[in-house]
């Protein structure tokens, strides 16, 4: 933090003459470790750092972005955004006017337990040749890996109107695949924390069970190989929080992106069936739908301060006992389109600009336990794992597959099934939920690589979640 | 980061070496301006400036690979790349032997520019929002130069720049009702873009018509260029790696066991000779021009990258296990006659979202997107409101496959995640006899 410091006082001694201005100076380092069917990949120390430099002048807003951290560099990136100020003011789609200030400061930083350098790259490299060896048990897995990577990202916004955040997030995800192969059927499960992204430090691998998780990881793979294909017909279906997760991102996190909403992402990552008019009114889904942004849960991928554009981030509801509340917008989408919404500007890194992204978008829990749901259902088929996932543009048609499925009858799980799929529509799905797992249930999780806007960016994005129980849902398995 | 500055640091780099320590340096350099509209007029504009520099560092049978930004002053990333190569020495020290460890161990040199002057941007965006008043527009335009070099310490020397524009943008009616187009290269000329344009207005003005809602059941359809490309990124997704292959789990793996097949008028490759991509890898080898990956509806090559060349005994003919210039060879239908084969079916401009329905049996799912209308007795009669397809590739470019066109379509992808891309596609269209609409 300390060089990050150093370069916004580099700028701040010859900031621009402008109305506003803001730098956001990221510092970021990766490692990556990995086995693979015993043998270890090269591992990869990456580092990026650099500064966006957003301006208004006049009625126009721009930005220039670079890896120089120099005065002249600065200085040249800032006349960069200058320039496109200019043409934003001329050509513009909303005066910059609208373009909210900050003046927040603010501080976070990751609660660490176990720091990545706590342990010898030979110690890191003996557990994941013990977590290959727990996952090579039969000549029909065909491919297994291990890996430990963890990403430590700096930054520092600093702004015109004197705010200030600062924000260490440290990260550790460990995790393993095996691989299995029969004929022409190869299936393929991941555990050992693969899909259980959270904040943190190697105290993560304990937590995931990671070399516990071995062998199951591996024998449900070849168990895969032999079960039958999952039925197709319209039945129940339970989905864990390892599903949930895409469920939530694709059919609630992005409809109520407010930038796509207003339009924004209709060349590329789409609109939303939802209007500004729904907001108080709509349905959204049924009496057990409980929908949060939720920036405070301790470890979750998103939780922090305040977004990137130096928006206080707070709890909000964005769906509250079925009735959709509340978009998921920053201060600039709010303002264009006159609705409340969230802290939630976000960028990728130093080289894009920051535009509406989800942060943690959690499904508050209810009541009961898994063996709970289950004993709720006649017919159905619990899903786990997500391997697939499709939407439309409007975000209303999925389509998502699972590795692994269990049977379902008379309350009681019964053989598995693979290549489970099911498909819906979210303006009628979540209408159809019936049961929310409790407290107990809940499984803090997220994704790592949600992709949107032009130029294209990826982010992390949390949710937190119990399992969910839905009736009447259209399933299938594999074959043509 | 010129190609002078790049080599220069590289050799400084390269007088740091210890012993027998053998060094690659590659670089990914990119200078673009970014301006996003939304209608018909500018969301938000900038400027990108990014120089990343790669190091693989090898000792004996060890390697080791980091990375790390540059600014663009000698002196800071000289320094900035010293103590990159410090942190891999350290790291080397920790690591195993590596069985698979591959690099060229023959230098060899490419120098290829196409560096025309481009359009200046803001012109550019001024003629498209005056020719385009009324339309509602929105998409991206991404502008410069883009720049990869490699320098090894054995005297491999390479660098790869173009200075080109992407403009990538639809055109709304209303809801999901759009149109879409794309148009990308060295040389600007407003008279294309004004082409696309009025192309486009003929495009919504027959969205303008009630949108028809097709039931679930299988169509005959025709999938544009652009639809075709949606598939063939999913070919692309562990199709061709020999890697995913060896272990089984190539989507392809029925194909290449024999127990289905392609129509025989189906060939797909990798083409570098088409000049957009660089053809070094970042372990000093050089691609051949072309890769055959699908010949007469049969599987032929896999892409051989370094480190599965040398698992599995094979010559490397790859940087990676996806192709960066993919194409589909082209057919005898004349794009002309395409409505009139269709007959009725469907016209499919554009999919989305696509993914593995069921990976076992080459099974995609995706949406129809921007462009698809129903068409009777060969004419367009109107829109489609957007349908899910669930439908296996052996059958779409297998048995159900009725031909492909004649003309082809350069489709340069505007992807920007990992910087600008240097990916591009050469597309015929493909007509069916039915395509399996699921939703």
């Amino acid at each position: 933090m300390d060089h990050l410091c150093d370069v916004a006082d580099r700028f701040l001694s010859q900031a621009p003459a402008c109305d506003y201005w803001t730098i956001r100076l990221v510092e970021e380092e990766q490692d990556h470790l990995e086995v693979r069917q015993g043998v270890v990949e090269p591992s990869r120390l990456n580092s990026t750092s650099g500064a966006m430099i957003t301006l208004v002048k006049g009625s126009g807003i721009g930005y220039g972005a670079t890896s120089d951290l120099s005065a002249a560099g600065l200085r040249a990136a800032a006349e960069r955004a200058a320039d496109w100020a200019d043409l934003h003011a001329r050509l513009g789609l909303f005066d910059s006017g609208l373009y909210p200030r900050s003046s927040t400061r603010a501080d976070y930083r990751t609660c660490v337990e176990e720091s990545w350098s706590a342990w010898s790259i030979s110690e890191k490299l003996d557990l994941l040749r013990a977590a290959n060896e727990a996952l090579d048990i039969d000549e029909r897995v065909v491919d297994w890996a291990a890996w430990l990577q963890r990403r430590r990202v700096v930054q520092l916004l600093v702004t015109s109107d004197g705010g200030r955040v600062s924000q260490i997030m440290q990260f550790v995800h460990p995790g393993v695949v095996a691989v299995a192969n029969q004929g022409s059927q190869t299936q393929r499960r991941h555990g050992g924390g693969a899909d259980w992204a959270q904040q943190g430090g190697l105290e993560r691998v304990a937590a995931v069970h990671f070399l516990e998780d071995a062998p199951r990881v591996a024998e449900e793979a070849l168990r895969l190989l032999d079960a039958p294909e999952c039925p197709t017909d319209t039945r129940d279906l339970l989905l864990l929080p390892s599903q949930m997760v895409l469920q939530i991102h694709e059919s609630i996190g992005h409809p109520l992106e407010l930038d796509r909403i207003l339009g924004d992402e209709r060349n590329y990552a789409g609109t939303s069936f939802v209007t500004p008019g729904m907001f108080g009114r709509y349905r959204y889904g049924s009496e057990l739908l409980n929908v949060t942004f939720d920036p405070t849960v301790p470890m979750e991928l998103v939780s922090g301060v305040a977004d990137d554009e130096g928006a206080a981030a707070s709890r909000q509801y964005l769906i509250r006992r079925g009735i959709l509340e509340r978009p998921l917008g920053g201060p600039l989408s709010q303002a264009r389109a006159g609705l409340p919404g969230t802290a939630n500007t976000r960028a990728s890194g130093w080289d894009r600009p920051a535009i509406d992204r989800m942060g943690n978008i959690n499904l508050e829990p209810g009541e009961g336990s898994l063996a709970d749901l289950i004993a709720q259902v006649e017919r159905g088929v619990l899903m786990d794992t997500n391997r697939s996932w499709s939407i439309d543009d409007s975000r209303n048609k999925f389509q998502f597959g699972c590795e692994l499925g269990r049977l379902i009858e008379d309350g009681e799980l019964k053989g598995l099934v693979r290549n489970p799929g099911y498909r819906g529509i979210s303006a009628s799905f979540w209408r159809s939920l019936e049961g929310v797992g409790g407290p107990e249930t809940l499984e803090i999780r997220g994704v790592q690589n949600c992709g949107k806007g032009e130029p294209n960016q990826s982010v992390y994005v949390g949710h937190a979640t119990p399992p969910c129980l839905f009736r009447d849902v259209a399933v299938f398995g594999g074959g043509q | 980061m010129s190609a002078e500055r790049f080599f220069e640091l590289a050799d400084r780099l390269n007088t740091d070496l210890h012993g027998a320590e053998i060094l690659f340096c590659s670089v990914s350099n990119e200078q673009s301006d970014f301006v996003r509209l939304n209608r018909n007029r500018v969301r938000q504009a900038g400027h990108v400036q990014s120089a990343a520099l790669g190091l693989t560092l090898i000792q004996g049978a060890r390697q080791v690979e980091g990375g790390c930004d540059l600014t663009g002053d000698p002196e800071q990333d000289e320094a900035q790349g010293r103590r990159l190569l410090a942190r891999l020495r350290e790291r080397l020290a920790h690591v195993p032997d590596d069985p698979y460890l591959n690099y060229s161990t023959e230098p060899a040199e490419s120098l290829r520019r196409c560096v025309e002057r481009c359009v200046e941007a803001p012109a550019a965006i001024a003629e498209l929002i005056e020719a385009a008043d009324g339309m509602d527009v929105v998409g991206i335009w991404a502008s410069g130069d883009i720049a990869e070099g490699l320098v090894s310490s054995i005297g491999h020397r390479h660098w790869h720049e173009s200075t080109s524009f992407n403009l990538d943008w639809s055109c709304y009616l209303e809801t999901d009702k759009a149109v879409k187009a794309a148009y990308s290269g060295l040389q600007w000329d407003a008279a294309t873009l004004h082409r696309k344009l009025d192309e486009m207005r003929e495009g919504l003005h027959l969205m303008a018509r009630p949108a028809r809602v097709l039931e679930p059941g299988r169509y005959r359809a025709y999938l544009a260029p652009s639809a075709v490309q949606e598939l063939m990124d999913m070919l692309c997704w562990g199709g061709f790696d020999l890697k995913s292959h060896r272990t089984h789990q190539t989507p392809l793996l029925r194909l290449v066991r024999g127990e289905r097949a392609f129509d025989p008028r189906v060939g797909i490759h990798e083409e570098l000779d088409r000049g957009l991509a660089p053809t070094f890898t970042d372990e000093g080898f050089t691609a051949p021009p072309r890769v055959h990956l699908i010949e007469g509806g049969r599987f032929a090559t896999c892409l051989v990258d370094a480190r599965a060349g040398k698992e599995y005994g094979e010559p490397v003919n790859a940087a990676g296990g996806a192709p960066g210039s993919l194409g589909l060879d082209p057919g005898n239908i004349e794009t002309a006659d395409v409505l009139a084969q269709l007959g009725t079916g469907l016209w499919i401009g554009n999919l989305w979202y696509c993914n593995w329905s069921d990976p076992n049996d080459c099974r995609v799912t995706g949406m129809t997107r921007f462009g698809t209308y129903w068409v009777e007795n060969g004419e367009i009669v109107a829109p489609v409101k957007v349908m899910r397809f669930d439908d296996s590739l052996y059958h779409l470019l297998g048995d159900r496959l009725e031909g492909l066109t004649r003309e082809r379509e350069l489709l340069i992808s505007p992807q920007t995640y990992d910087g600008r891309s240097t990916d591009s596609a050469l597309l015929p269209g493909v007509l069916v006899s039915g395509i399996e609409l699921a939703l």
